[in-house]
């Protein structure tokens, strides 16, 4: 096998970006299609930079990867769908394969559904991949948008790829409904009709909307294949434009990274994309792939086959949307009744509030985050080092209470469902939902604050005093006391690599022209920047940290650049209290040990 | 070759070590690369390369096993014959799924045994282009808007600006045809004075004294279940759906004297049967869990509880309105009939409706 002689060869190319190319020693078929190529598209300066492109490696990374590869089953999936079904709401007798459902009329698309879960080998498996692809997208979507803002990696200048970001998620949102709504049984239709419901809640317009949505009264005969050509060419179109730029800009602005030895705000540390990068990322699609190819053989999801074909006047207890529609469900089943009759019209605050104005209401405060937050602390430079959560102890609480507040929302959704598995009253989940959603938030807030700045002591401390090593000292008064040891110059180094915040508060009244900035505005930014950056723990200073090192007995720590993790305390069974010890003895022991 | 990796080794060390002001530590620069087993045991080295392929002819089998799957198990009726699986479905996706996984798995760990392992350190650069870009390019631009002379002549500027403005409105009127206005046909349903209350799937008539007291069936108007001379139903496929989604009511008997009648409504009753609509006046779903001791019906989609002894008064939930009334009576033959359409748009709100 080739790969024998190869492992060598490619493991000794070149570890710097050079500039030569790195297929220049290999003569042959590939050298001759890659010049060919190059003749006519100028290949080589488009690879040069990016054959080797760096990526930094961190499992929180391969999260927007998930939702990449989710997206692409998705297409390879909903192709083979499309072949077989039948956008179509025109009535047919099923006589299919399906037993229970022989000769019932229903629409061409639930019978065309029925034909692929039943009569198409592989159709089925395709169904639950696609709707499982679909779950995962979404889901990693969300969890990548959340390591984005917990990690501050929306900052400059990565505002406009979170916009990006938001968009998609947006986007995959109604992706994900119009699919769900194709098959027409019983409980997607359901869905529609609730959805004609919100359209109608729109003033002035949200009845002629309907009209033309639905082509004329609901159910109609249009939705369906409406709803096909927004779900396989619309909205994927744009999910594949929004994708394409949210990659170009993360290759533009290279991918963020830790902050660690080696690895500052100035450079990007990691693999190159060929080969271990390209292999990681390609062997991680099949996996994802693969993954997806399990759950659509064991897990069944959306048996449309179980729920019928919509009709209606009919509906099934239970009736819930997909998980991710799941939020603004839930905000329509607490919100009050409430309804504004005035000169002829109605408002159905009810219904409107709830699922029109709330989702676009967070969506816009998701959307802005990154800006309000720039906005606040002034902050222009561009950041590249991502922050441990607990070190924007402020952004992470927001955060928090954003997703306190959705799964509130969420479980809220699920009222009925709750009620009846733990015995509960439907009416006072509610009523309490109604007040938690509020109230909830507010604390989770102030509770995930207060956390993010201990934690921040605790780093403090471990700097200033060293990490506790379990060793328990006696000292010849008899005073028992935990030994503790600096922590390694490589871990001291990432605590501390952080930026040093200051409140504008404490900068002077007037901006960086020496004018004063207009007063209402300034007063607020400044108000806000005192909340957000009071209470936050500061890294120590270089002069603090010596002191509380000196005062430890951890001499010598951050200058000789090791020698502080040897654990002769443990080991040697001395017992002396660190400040005991001669400092210069355990450094040259130290040394001597190395 | 150990030799080799230890002069690579020397190199990713970066080359100046930067103090940022402030920082109270120095950057200790990259870590010392440490050779996997891989780079330095040749056995571990065959070792990997051999668990490698093993994957890749794992996925191979697997996929084989998916082309024999396909072509012998049969989907339809045998779908729930494996441990509740499908058959063909299970061995179709575990064969697939195992291909897949085999594969990705050998890349993976291709990636991480054999190929080379060394972190490289690339520079960043600013997002914003140079100052000297930019230079070029405002003055590109600006040569090129001077050119097209847009800024001297406002009059040309300004018809431009009119025309591409107006010209959206060409594909915004040709969306019109998307559906009919809505006219009143949201004030109106099937029902009419006289049409027969019918049993929502056989569509058979209902006799007041069928109903026991506490009972709710599911009703429709007649004219859902008649056909013409030949044969062919009255209303069928769109016209009927639209006909379901509107016309579709709940019947149900209490005892007269539970019932409060609403202003006006007193004799909109039968020996205390009541009709109402069964579309939800929150956003439209057919409500349908009936209590019979409290006659609170609720709507399965948001928990909308309308109390049908009181004009299906909103007594839970996010509806605003109680659900509209049918107003019934017996006609001659001694059946449950209309004596009139609901005197409201059944269903959920919308601007134009008038709810005073």
């Amino acid at each position: 096998m080739s790969q024998t002689e190869q492992t060598p060869l490619t493991a000794a190319v070149a570890d710097t970006n050079a500039t030569r190319a790195s297929t220049a020693r290999k003569p042959g078929r590939t050298a001759a299609l890659a010049s060919w190529t190059d003749e006519r598209v100028g290949l080589a300066g488009l690879m040069k930079k990016n054959l080797r492109k760096v990526f930094p490696d961190h499992w929180s990374f391969m999260l927007g990867e998930i939702a990449l590869w989710s997206f692409v089953v998705l297409l390879l999936t909903g192709v083979f769908l499309t072949f077989w079904f039948v956008p179509s709401m025109g009535e047919v007798h099923y006589h299919g394969s399906y037993d229970q459902m022989r000769g019932i009329a229903m629409s061409e698309a639930y019978a065309s559904s029925l034909n692929i879960s039943f009569d198409v080998r592989a159709g089925l498996l395709m169904r639950q991949m696609h709707h499982w692809a679909a779950m995962i997208f979404i889901a990693s979507m969300m969890i990548h948008m959340m390591r984005v803002a917990f990690t501050g990696a929306y900052r400059k200048p990565r505002e406009l790829n979170w916009v990006i970001g938001c968009l998609l998620l947006l986007l995959g949102t109604l992706e994900g409904f119009t699919g769900y709504s194709l098959p027409d049984d019983l409980l997607s239709g359901t869905g529609v009709r609730a959805a004609d419901g919100f359209v109608k809640s729109i003033p002035v317009v949200g009845t002629y909307i309907s009209f033309f949505l639905f082509g004329g009264e609901f159910p109609g005969e249009s939705i369906i294949p409406r709803l096909f050509t927004i779900h396989v060419l619309l909205i994927p179109g744009l999910l594949l434009a929004l994708i394409a730029a949210h990659m170009l800009l993360l290759v533009y602005h290279k991918h963020t990274q830790w902050p660690g030895p080696g690895r500052t705000n100035e450079n990007v540390v990691g693999y190159p994309m060929l080969p271990v990068y390209a292999a990681k990322a390609g062997g991680f699609f099949f996996i994802v792939f693969g993954v997806t190819a399990i759950m659509g053989a064991l897990l069944t999801i959306n048996p449309v086959w179980k729920f019928g074909p919509y009709d209606p006047s009919k509906v099934t207890a239970g009736s819930q949307p997909d998980w991710y529609m799941g939020w603004p469900d839930g905000a329509l089943r607490i919100m009050p009744g409430w309804e504004t009759h005035a000169f002829g019209h109605t408002i159905s605050w009810n219904v409107m509030l709830p699922i029109i104005i709330l989702p676009g209401l967070a969506f816009t405060v998701l959307l802005l985050m990154p800006f309000i937050e720039s906005w606040i602390t002034q902050d222009k430079r561009e950041h590249h080092l991502l922050q441990r959560p607990r070190n924007a102890p402020t952004r992470t609480a927001f955060m928090v209470a954003l997703m306190t507040f959705y799964g509130l929302m969420w479980a809220a959704g699920g009222n009925d469902i709750i009620a009846i598995k733990f015995g509960l009253s439907i009416n006072q989940i509610t009523y309490f939902m109604r007040g938690a959603v509020f109230i909830g938030p507010v604390i989770a807030f102030f509770i995930a604050r207060r956390w993010c700045i201990s934690l921040q002591r605790h780093d403090e401390t471990k700097l200033l005093h060293g990490y506790e090593t379990g060793v328990i000292m006696r000292s010849p008064e008899g005073e028992y006391s935990e030994k503790h040891l600096p922590l390694s110059e490589a871990k001291a180094y990432t605590l501390t690599a952080r930026d040093r915040e200051e409140s504008l508060a404490l900068q002077a009244d007037t901006d960086e022209n020496g004018v004063a900035a207009p007063g209402g505005a300034r007063r607020l930014r400044v108000r806000l920047s005192e909340l957000m950056f009071a209470d936050n723990i500061q890294k120590p200073t270089a002069q603090e940290l010596e002191e509380a090192h000196h005062h430890a007995g951890f001499l010598g720590h951050g200058h000789n650049g090791h020698g502080e993790l040897n654990g002769h305390g443990i080991s040697n069974g001395h017992g002396e209290s660190p400040a005991q010890t001669d400092p210069g003895e355990l450094s040259a022991k130290s040394d001597t040990t190395d | 070759m150990t030799i080799e990796r230890e002069s690579e080794r020397v190199q990713t060390q970066p080359a100046v070590v930067v103090t940022r002001v402030g920082d109270p530590l120095p950057d200790p620069g990259l870590p010392e690369h440490h050779p996997r087993p891989t780079d330095v045991d040749p056995a571990a080295e065959k070792r990997a390369e051999r668990q490698v392929a093993t994957m890749f002819v794992l996925s191979m089998v697997c996929t084989v096993l998916f082309v024999v799957s396909y072509v012998t198990l049969e989907v339809g009726d045998n779908w729930d014959t494996f441990l509740n699986y499908g058959a063909s479905n299970l061995a179709l996706g575990m064969s697939l799924g195992g291909a897949l996984l085999f594969l990705g798995i050998g890349i993976i760990q291709w990636a991480r045994k054999l190929m080379g392992d060394h972190e490289i350190v690339e520079m960043r650069h600013a997002a914003a282009s140079s100052d000297e870009d930019r230079e070029v390019t405002i003055d590109a631009f600006n040569q090129g808007v001077d050119e097209s002379g847009i800024a001297r002549r406002p009059l040309i500027r300004n018809t431009l600006l009119g025309a591409l403005g107006l010209v959206g409105v060409a594909p915004i009127i040709a969306l019109r045809d998307l559906g009919p206005l809505p006219g009143d046909t949201l004030y109106s349903t099937l029902w009419t004075r006289g049409m027969r209350l019918v049993r929502d799937v056989v569509g058979r008539p209902i006799r007041p004294e069928e109903l026991e007291i506490g009972d709710l069936v599911n009703g429709a108007p007649s004219i859902l279940f008649e056909t013409d001379e030949n044969g062919e139903p009255l209303v069928e496929g769109v016209e009927l759906q639209i006909a379901k989604s509107k016309s579709t009511i709940i019947v149900v008997r209490m005892e007269p004297d539970e019932i409060t009648h609403g202003p006006g409504r007193e004799d909109w009753t039968v020996d205390g049967i009541c009709a109402y609509s069964k579309i939800c006046t929150h956003v439209g779903c057919p409500i349908s869990l009936y209590e019979k001791t409290t006659h609170n019906v609720l709507c399965p989609c948001h928990q909308s509880t309308f109390d049908l002894a009181d004009s299906a008064r909103v007594v839970f939930g996010p509806a605003a309105r109680p659900l509209p009334q049918l107003p019934i009576m017996v006609d001659a033959e001694g059946y449950l009939v209309a004596q009139a359409d609901f005197d409201e748009p059944v269903g959920p709100s919308f601007w134009e409706r008038d709810s005073e």
